[in-house]
């Protein structure tokens, strides 16, 4: 074979190779959710939704309280974290000069990154310990911590998407900062805002690990927020690591609900992202 | 009172002045908004710091009677009041190297297909199935790793690797489905989303005139995208594999869920192990006593410490090369 073959031949090979790359990335996906939908799906039924888990031995039972604990969860951590990270994101984007928003960038930065575990000992040492027992508040601070750098970053970002003119504008009609602010800039980068809180919702909603001794697990209802609560990741940890093929059952079941909802959250929040920029894009 | 008089009569704002200066000039409600916000920006960083102080002092005990040995001492006794986290961070790197060696190639590969040499609808229709991966929870991850990887690293998949390379001390010994192999496995699926979004972004910045030189000189367009795209981006793709391991240093629970929970330290991937984030998960609501809780939190500090090295490396990486392909045209 002639230079020129060779070359083209490693050409149609490296692309090939790449390719096929690609392909195995996307598979993982495909996969698991193929297999959550195949063992899980059939275990979704009216009982699964409704009912408190039964006793070790006994089969049936499902994981309303868990939903609800999620829910309970989800719920102070963005009582907690989207106000502070909402405000927190207007300053870093309308009112920062050079010095706070760096170093507040930075931390959010750390924040995020900081493996969800360490969090859980954060808010142990934080909640737990003051409380002297385990509590649903305990859980919503972990998964306010984890929620706050995510929406402050992302709130910046879609003010920061906010073209200067429509700030000018108003300014210019004698409009203050903060009037500026709250009735044209926050309203433009409004649904981008709301995503980005969603998606972070959606992130947190699938953490396990900062819930193991803050929120715990509790078999039966949570009353108020002092009680420790039951939540979805943590009942498929224990259902799956269970010797009890019910459990597993509905380790399946559960994880194919959670799985679910984190991804319609997902797909939805980006179509709706992919569309605005697109259209910030044309005009 | 605020604002000057010029000539024409002519109102001006006023420059900031007196001792509200540093707030920049604003008043009234604009200075409360500007306070408020201020405030809520800072408690990200109240937070930041909290932590970082808490652990610390959490962890004094251990610090103060082992000192540096804590690492590298591989007992773990807390009947006997003795913690050495070595079996810990060893099975640690171990699974996150398996991870790493698996999801380099895989990931750097996709991300060059996904920029380079895939039509554009495609690459962004690949490119959101595989962000969607990220936002699997890792319990799913475990779930699936406990149920269908284990059995089949156990069945299929460890006796294949003996038959082939179970001359190397990595693939030899009983195999029982759970351990550093199958948790290093479930990990590079974990964060092969992080490579392949990260350095596809990198290589997208790459400024398009460097590849029309390449091809106008006669390379072929994998020429082009190897010999120059690729080095050009390559400080950006390190960070990307980089906030990758941080990544997979920090998991937890799909790694509890499949890595076997035996502190060990031995060369053969197949053995059970343990890792840092697992020891914490696990052992955290039953440590008793003030050493071995402390010991955990420590544990924990050092978790906190590694990935903040390398995320700040990853970053710095990242933003040099968006600055080189900036400074290329």
């Amino acid at each position: 074979m002639n230079r020129l073959g060779w070359r083209k031949a490693v050409n149609a090979i490296m692309s090939a190779v790449t390719a096929l790359c690609a392909v195995t990335a996307v598979a993982p996906l495909l996969f698991v959710l193929g297999i959550l939908a195949v063992k899980g799906a059939s275990s979704i039924n009216w009982s699964f939704l409704t009912q408190l888990p039964k006793p070790t031995g006994e089969l049936g039972g499902g994981m309303a309280n868990a939903i609800v604990g999620s829910g309970q969860l989800l719920l102070l951590a963005a009582l907690f974290g989207v106000p502070l990270g909402v405000a927190g994101g207007i300053y870093l984007s309308e009112f920062g000069g050079w010095g706070v928003p760096f170093v507040v960038r930075y931390a959010a930065d750390l924040l995020v990154s900081v493996p969800s575990i360490v969090i859980g000992i954060f808010a142990y040492a934080v909640v737990v310990v003051r409380m002297g027992h385990f509590s649903s508040l305990a859980g919503g601070f972990a998964l306010a911590v984890m929620l706050l750098p995510i929406v402050v970053t992302n709130t910046e970002q879609f003010l920061r998407t906010v073209p200067v003119w429509l700030r000018e504008g108003s300014l210019a009609l004698g409009a203050g900062h903060w009037k500026t602010t709250i009735s044209v800039v926050v309203p433009a980068a409004m649904q981008g805002i709301l995503t980005g809180i969603l998606l972070a919702l959606a992130r947190v909603a699938g953490e396990t690990a900062p819930l193991l001794f803050t929120a715990f697990n509790n078999d039966y209802w949570a009353r108020g927020f002092q009680q420790p609560v039951s939540s979805l990741p943590v009942r498929i940890y224990e259902y799956a690591l269970s010797p009890y093929d019910d459990y597993h059952r509905q380790a399946w079941a559960a994880a194919l609900l959670l799985l679910g909802l984190v991804l319609i959250v997902n797909v939805l929040s980006r179509l709706v992202l992919a569309k605005k920029m697109a259209s910030r894009r044309i005009a | 009172m605020a604002s000057s008089n010029t000539a024409v009569g002519v109102r001006l704002p006023s420059a900031p002045r007196g001792r509200w200066r540093w707030l920049g000039g604003t008043k009234g409600v604009d200075l409360i908004a500007r306070l408020v916000t201020l405030l809520a920006a800072l408690s990200v960083l109240v937070v930041t710091v909290w932590l970082v102080v808490d652990l610390w002092q959490k962890s004094s005990l251990p610090r103060h009677q082992f000192g540096f040995r804590f690492l590298v001492d591989r007992v773990w006794d807390p009947v006997f009041g003795h913690f050495g986290a070595l079996p810990f961070v060893y099975g640690t790197l171990v699974t996150s190297a398996v991870a790493m060696v698996i999801s380099i190639p895989l990931g750097v590969g996709a991300a060059i297909f996904l920029a380079e040499l895939a039509p554009r609808g495609l690459s962004d229709t690949l490119t959101f199935f595989i962000e969607l991966l990220a936002a699997v929870p890792s319990v799913v991850f475990g779930v699936v790793g406990v149920f269908v990887v284990v059995p089949w690293v156990r069945t299929s998949f460890g006796p294949l690797l003996k038959d082939v390379l179970g001359f190397t001390p990595l693939f030899q010994g009983p195999d029982y489905g759970v351990g550093f192999l199958t948790a290093g496995l479930v990990l590079s699926i974990m964060v092969l989303p992080f490579i392949v979004s990260i350095s596809r972004e990198v290589l997208l910045s790459v400024p398009v005139e460097l590849r029309e030189g390449a091809l106008a000189l006669g390379s072929t367009k994998w020429e082009s995208t190897w010999k120059v795209v690729v080095p050009t981006a390559r400080t950006g793709i390190l960070g990307s594999i980089f906030l990758a391991l941080a990544r997979a240093l920090g998991e937890t629970m799909a790694v509890t869920m499949v890595i076997g929970n035996t502190p060990k330290i031995v060369a053969s991937l197949f053995s059970p192990g343990y890792s840092i984030a697992a020891v914490i998960a696990n052992e955290f609501t039953e440590a008793t006593g003030d050493l071995y809780l402390q010991s955990l939190v420590e544990l924990g500090l050092v978790l906190f410490g590694v990935t903040l090295v390398l995320h700040a490396l990853a970053r710095l990486l990242v933003s040099a090369t968006a600055q080189k392909a900036r400074g290329a045209v």
